[in-house]
């Protein structure tokens, strides 16, 4: 009995952080209807930004709480001028873009705070003062936690006085509803919207300072706080302080037995929670339905037509790189064959994008099930090659079907939190099961059969699979199916109404889409003879869209120049540096900020003009 | 075209008059790719009441908000007092002394009454009447007994006298009234006429687009006639009651 008391109250501990650093997620959404990526960025820099200032200065009780409150400020800042360079003007882009540009802070930040704190693990001392422990019901709990259960609650107030009771607050609540308004009733809603990003910033910073007497900072708390912040705002109603604090409580809870009963897939548990909460109350527990955003993933979408002589083109395409072997080294031949695979991943992300309008978070998942499927079939059936191939596009076809029934009833920001839901549960899935899956050590010797073992004949068997699955993909783009999402994409309304079942047809999307990533990821195991599951993690997706992004979101053939594109920057100039990140974060940054029509779509829109 | 085009304004401008308050010079905006206002010319003298006139999706509604800088695709000259208006940002107008109200009220939903009004604040203005919420409660007495409700349980009368009361809180000397009669029941109606006019009184000026020609008619000194995005007739009120061509032509539905 009292040791489940204990274990509900370390539950609470873990409740007041995740609310800490939740409620600056939904504040800043609730305000500018960013779902901030580098929010996690910002709880990981007040953490290392606490540790800095708690080892010099927090040896009295005194300057540790300056301590922790100079790390909150100084993530604070941060934020501020986050959303001065970046976020502002992102206000009315889509939210891929909005995703997207955040995701390359956090990139930049990973490698930023690697650069100046190091790679190791740091220890920081326990707060002076709250060393000791108390006995509750004969059991031993940290005074420490017992505080930070204190601090969810007064938080929560100050958060709701400072909302209700200034005028800054009732400026804010305003602006959120109705931006253009307050402007014109003199409103700076800019100066407004810089504020709002630093007190949820500093927010973030919080959490993250307070976390150093309990546990090690690392780099890797950005994504692992990030991902249960957006559980805790997605799960209390997005946009609501009460709702977050609903669900950190509730969530601490789930984690904190739930690591007694199922210690294996404590995360898996989260998710699954998640997704039950949003079948049961579709805007979260204390959501209200006009908080829904809207989806203008495809907002004044062009009209696609089909070129006439796109198919000769394709085919002298389909010709010149089965030649291309002919004349290129291996490397080049294994480069091709990763860029083919490529093509056909992001091919298939961008039929849900650019016909559905469905932005994925987690399309990784499908190629990661794909690469897992033939790689598991090869190591424990022994299966030869090409039935593992088949497998493939079938596994990743079942798992989409079964991810895409829950994930096609929301639209929009939601739709993408839960595609990143089920990402991170089979993420999860592979990296915990290891007596499965091999856990983070992957499947290795996953060989091409004996008479495709050539660098040569493997990617001629690529390039025909892969060139045979985008056929397909153009195929069904043009077809009465691919009218019938795009027109489900520009009006749900207007299409239903006109007899279009719209939510059928985007859910047999996302199976089609996750097959044919699916078949690239079988291809992608046999090319590279190994699986990983940094495969179906949050980055894998990110580049996928990065590459849909580079093509540009409304052209066919742009997924395959972005592949090409994306690929080559991967290969051949970010390994070249220990800095990838920070590299490929800035070219996110400055893809989102100049060309929000993509890189094909701004050369379109350049010979248009001319 | 009548010969009576602009003339009002040409003979003010010869006669060496003061610069109005407010001057739109060949005013263009757009939505998107469509050009709606192609060239508007209109002024609003120190305590006149202005009615902007025309039919539905003559650029009225356009024209306000073109102004206010609340469409970004726009060209063409705003002054007020003589200093030019027409690159600020909506809020920076607002507070150069220019209340704008909205025709859809756009009334903060989740916000009080009286957060609403907290909203509109602005510090009192040398040279414009100073209001707080009393004394608005005062003009408008059935909002007094609203204070603590929150603006999605008002009626439609009671949402428009909260947006004007809100507009009025940031002691504007300008007023840009966007149709303040549109969908609202006669007797109404009668009590906004009357709020205008006695805002004339403490010396606003307002600019009021409006379709009713009987309001227009009682709040009114002169009258600028919009038709598919220009100003075709400008005059006295009284003339424009005087000319039913002018009014067959560019008003009767």
């Amino acid at each position: 009995m009292s040791f489940l008391l204990v274990q509900s109250l370390s539950g609470l501990a873990t409740a007041a952080t995740l609310f800490l650093v939740s409620s600056g997620l939904t504040i800043v959404f609730g305000v500018t209807r960013i779902v901030n990526f580098a929010h996690g960025s910002l709880y990981m820099l007040g953490a290392y930004l606490g540790w800095s200032l708690i080892e010099r200065f927090g040896g009295t009780v005194g300057g540790f709480w300056a301590s922790v409150a100079a790390a909150a400020l100084g993530a604070g800042a941060l934020g501020a001028v986050m959303e001065v360079g970046l976020l502002r003007r992102l206000y009315r882009s889509p939210e891929l873009f909005q995703l997207l540009g955040t995701f390359g802070v956090v990139l930049i930040l990973q490698d930023a705070v690697a650069w100046i704190w190091g790679p190791e693990d740091l220890m920081g001392r326990r707060a002076p003062g709250l060393k000791g422990s108390v006995e509750i019901l004969g059991q031993p709990f940290p005074l420490y936690d017992l505080m930070l259960i204190g601090l969810g609650p007064l938080v929560l107030a100050l958060l709701w006085l400072l909302f209700t009771r200034t005028r800054w607050g009732v400026l804010v609540r305003a602006a959120t509803q109705d931006r253009d308004m307050a402007s014109a009733l003199g409103v700076d809603p800019a100066r407004l919207f810089t504020g709002v990003l630093f007190l949820g910033s500093a927010l973030a910073g919080l959490g993250g300072a307070l976390q150093v007497p309990r546990e090690a900072v690392n780099l890797h708390m950005d994504m692992a706080i990030i991902v249960e912040a957006f559980v805790v705002v997605v799960v209390g109603g997005m946009g609501s302080l009460t709702g977050a604090f609903l669900a950190a409580l509730l969530i601490g809870q789930l984690q904190a037995f739930g690591i007694l009963v199922f210690p294996q897939i404590t995360l898996v548990l989260v998710f699954l929670f998640m997704a039950v909460v949003l079948i049961l109350r579709p805007h979260g527990l204390l959501g209200r339905a006009e908080d829904a955003p809207p989806s203008a993933a495809a907002a004044h979408a062009p009209p696609m037509v089909a070129g006439r002589g796109v198919g000769w083109a394709a085919l002298g395409l389909l010709a010149l790189l089965a030649a291309l072997p002919l004349v290129a080294g291996d490397y080049a031949v294994i480069l091709l064959t990763e860029t083919v695979i490529l093509a056909l991943f992001a091919a298939s992300l961008h039929l849900l994008i650019g016909l559905g309008g469905l932005v994925s978070f987690g399309h990784a998942a499908y190629f990661g099930l794909g690469a897992y499927g033939a790689a598991l079939f090869v190591k424990h059936l022994g299966a030869p090659m090409p039935l593992a191939l088949a497998a493939a596009p079938l596994v990743a076809g079942l798992g989409a079907l079964a991810a895409g029934w829950f994930c096609v009833r929301r639209s929009g920001l939601y739709f993408a939190m839960l595609t990143l839901a089920f990402a991170q549960i089979a993420w999860s899935v592979a990296f915990q099961w290891s007596g499965f899956t091999g856990g983070d050590n992957g499947v290795l010797g996953v060989w091409p059969s004996g008479w495709a073992s050539g660098k040569a004949v493997y990617y001629w068997l690529t390039l025909g699979l892969c060139a045979g699955a985008l056929g397909l993909l153009r195929r069904a783009a043009f077809a009465p199916f691919g009218y019938a999402l795009r027109a489900g994409r520009d009006s749900s309304l207007r299409a239903e109404s006109v007899g279009i079942d719209v939510r059928r047809h985007q859910w047999f999307a996302f199976a089609l889409a996750g097959s044919a990533a699916g078949l690239a990821g079988g291809l992608y195991a046999f090319a590279k003879g190994s699986v990983f599951p940094t495969l179906m993690a949050v980055p894998a997706s990110v580049d996928a869209l990065v590459m849909v992004l580079m093509g540009g979101v409304q052209t066919v053939s742009g997924p395959l120049a972005g592949a090409a594109l994306f690929h080559l920057l991967e290969t051949q100039v970010m390994r070249a540096t220990d800095w990838w990140r920070l590299l490929l974060g800035l070219v996110i940054v400055a893809l989102v900020l100049l060309f929000p029509k993509g890189i094909v779509g701004f050369l379109a829109g350049l010979r248009g003009r001319s | 075209m009548t010969t009576q085009t602009l003339a009002p304004q040409t003979a003010t401008a010869q006669a060496g008059l003061p610069e109005p308050l407010l001057r739109a010079e060949s005013l263009q905006a757009w939505y998107g790719r469509a050009h709606i206002l192609t060239g508007v010319d209109l002024t609003v003298g120190r305590g006149e009441v202005v009615a902007l006139m025309g039919r539905n999706g003559a650029g009225k509604t356009t024209t306000l908000k073109a102004i206010m800088g609340l469409i970004e695709a726009r060209s063409g000259r705003v002054t007020l007092d003589g200093r030019p208006i027409d690159r600020l940002p909506p809020h920076r107008i607002a507070r150069l002394g220019v209340g704008y109200v909205p025709e859809d009220r756009r009334i903060f939903a989740d916000l009080t009454v009286e957060e609403n009004l907290e909203v509109g604040r602005q510090p009192p203005r040398p040279g414009a009447p100073v209001w707080t919420p009393e004394k608005l409660f005062d003009l408008f007495p059935n909002l007094a007994a609203l204070r603590g409700r929150r603006g999605t349980r008002m009626s439609g009368g009671e949402q428009q006298m909260l947006t004007l009361a809100r507009t009025l809180m940031g002691n504007p000397f300008l007023l840009l009234l966007d149709e303040p009669s549109e969908g609202l029941a006669p007797l109404i109606v009668r009590q906004m006429a009357e709020a205008v006019l006695r805002l004339k009184a403490e010396g606003l000026s307002v600019l009021v687009s409006e379709q009713n020609v009987g309001f227009a008619a009682a709040v009114a000194d002169r009258a600028s006639v919009i038709e598919k995005g220009q100003v075709r007739w400008s005059g006295p009120m009284a003339d424009l009651m005087a000319d039913e061509s002018v009014r067959r032509a560019y008003l009767a539905l």
